[in-house]
């Protein structure tokens, strides 16, 4: 899966994360555009065309899950999913170096991907679920009566700063490597750059695929 | 077995806790939203008088208006070009130019401006003419119950009940917080409903129609309802 090819290149994602990714990010670069078109008192003048604004806000919020979700037909792009929930040891130890704003790689091991991008998946993917919830309570009046239209409003507002700034984060970090922006365009990356940044995945990989199926072999070790 | 390193594939699922943390706290946030709202509120009254910068417009629920309208630009009208006809079901259809509002009887009404959206502005004076004495002086023909409202923007319109438009505490307002209404707020006229959301105080007003039936306005025929009460709003007496 993630064997170097010919000319060195390892492959980092398949046509189903990038496919994904992509159709999130537009999907996230709509809605944000169109919220600001809402709320911001200067783009709301220039714009205007409030209805408008307001639906294709609407559906691209509520799509935002749509891609991920059918990400799930993959065992591939489910594959990603697991290793961005689980936390490694050297996820902590990644942590810590961030902490203390240690930048070398070699004091901030990471598989396939790293402590940050970990917590950033699942933090994005509940802070866009809060979203989506708070939003139809606006988009549908009186869906939920107990809960006012103004709290649901409220949190809406301060998530939504939030994550403008969460995501300004997120799009800096791949301003700054231009090879992990070329493994989620081309889906391959140099080996030296995945071992230089992410030091632990092929290996892990490597021994995935040497103790499959892992019951047969429990006590194997995997380390080279 | 001991000396294997942990994999990836056996950690802790700190993936799920980040995000259950965030569902937890957005509910958490539902919950104490009235406190931290008016909390919020009280802080941005406070810093908005001293900031000149205008940053503090764009924080969540800032205090004053915000600008909403539904075409892309809206033409500009003062007292050399605007005009304000009342017609329909009505014995002396006429045109008001903006001096002739202005000429007449101005009655001050003070109430909030609420939007549907989450952002209100307590106690803001309108003033300017009741839309009871235009509609007596155009004279109501029998058949006519409802009144419909167009602006010059040339898409928003609204509705009343002819009962509800008779209210004391709705006016063709000319000024807002004592001075005359600017272009942004929806001037040089708009409609001032008090005991309503403010969708139903269209901006830019430009014609009055007194109909058969209740016309759904524009927000009206997008899932808004027609009678758009304030939850503390004095649904049966005009006064104000």
């Amino acid at each position: 899966m993630a064997q170097p090819d010919r000319d060195g290149r390892v492959r980092r994602f398949g046509p189903v994360p990038r496919t994904v990714h992509r159709a999130t990010g537009w999907l996230m670069m709509i809605c944000l555009t169109t919220a600001a078109c809402l709320y911001l008192g200067p783009l709301a003048q220039l714009v205007g065309r409030r209805h408008l604004m307001a639906m294709v806000h609407e559906w691209s919020g509520i799509l935002l899950p749509a891609p991920l979700l059918l990400g799930l037909l993959s065992s591939e792009f489910r594959a990603d999913l697991r290793r961005l929930n689980r936390f490694a040891e050297y996820d902590r130890q990644w942590l810590r170096a961030a902490r203390r704003r240690l930048t070398s790689p070699q004091a901030r091991p990471a598989g396939k991907f790293n402590a940050g991008q970990k917590l950033y998946a699942g933090w994005i993917a509940g802070a866009v679920l809060v979203m989506m919830f708070t939003g139809l309570l606006m988009w549908f009046m009186g869906l939920l009566p107990f809960i006012s239209r103004t709290s649901a409003i409220f949190v809406h507002d301060i998530l939504a700063w939030t994550i403008t700034f969460v995501l300004i984060g997120h799009i800096r970090r791949a301003y700054a490597d231009p090879e992990a922006r070329l493994g989620m365009r081309t889906g391959y990356v140099s080996r030296s750059w995945a071992d230089r940044h992410h030091s632990r995945w092929l290996g892990e990989e490597h021994a995935d695929t040497e103790s499959a199926p892992p019951a047969a072999t429990p006590s194997r070790p995997a380390v080279e | 077995m001991a000396d294997r390193p942990k994999r990836s594939a056996d950690g802790a699922p700190v993936g799920r806790r980040a995000l259950l943390g965030v569902l937890a706290a957005g509910a958490a946030g539902l919950v104490a939203a009235p406190p931290l709202q008016r909390g919020w509120e009280n802080f941005l009254g406070a810093a908005s008088q001293v900031d000149r910068t205008g940053l503090t417009g764009l924080l969540p629920n800032p205090g004053g208006f915000r600008y909403y309208s539904v075409v892309g630009s809206v033409p500009r009208k003062d007292e050399r070009n605007y005009a304000l006809t009342i017609g329909g079901l009505v014995e002396n259809p006429r045109t008001y130019t903006l001096p002739e509002l202005r000429a007449l009887p101005q009655t001050r009404v003070v109430g909030d401006a609420v939007c549907t959206d989450g952002w209100r502005v307590d106690n803001t004076p309108f003033d300017g003419v009741k839309l009871a004495d235009l509609l007596d002086a155009a004279g109501v023909r029998g058949e006519g119950t409802a009144v419909r409202f167009t602006c010059f923007d040339g898409a928003y319109t609204e509705s009343l009940t002819l009962e509800q438009a008779r209210r004391s505490d709705v006016l063709v307002a000319l000024n807002m917080q004592d001075k005359p209404i600017t272009h942004q707020q929806g001037g040089p006229v708009r409609l001032y409903v008090a005991p309503m959301y403010f969708y139903k105080s269209a901006k830019w007003l430009s014609g009055i129609e007194v109909t058969e039936q209740v016309v759904a306005g524009f927000w009206e025929e997008r899932g808004y309802p027609v009678d758009g009460w304030l939850e503390d709003a004095d649904r049966t007496d005009g006064a104000a």
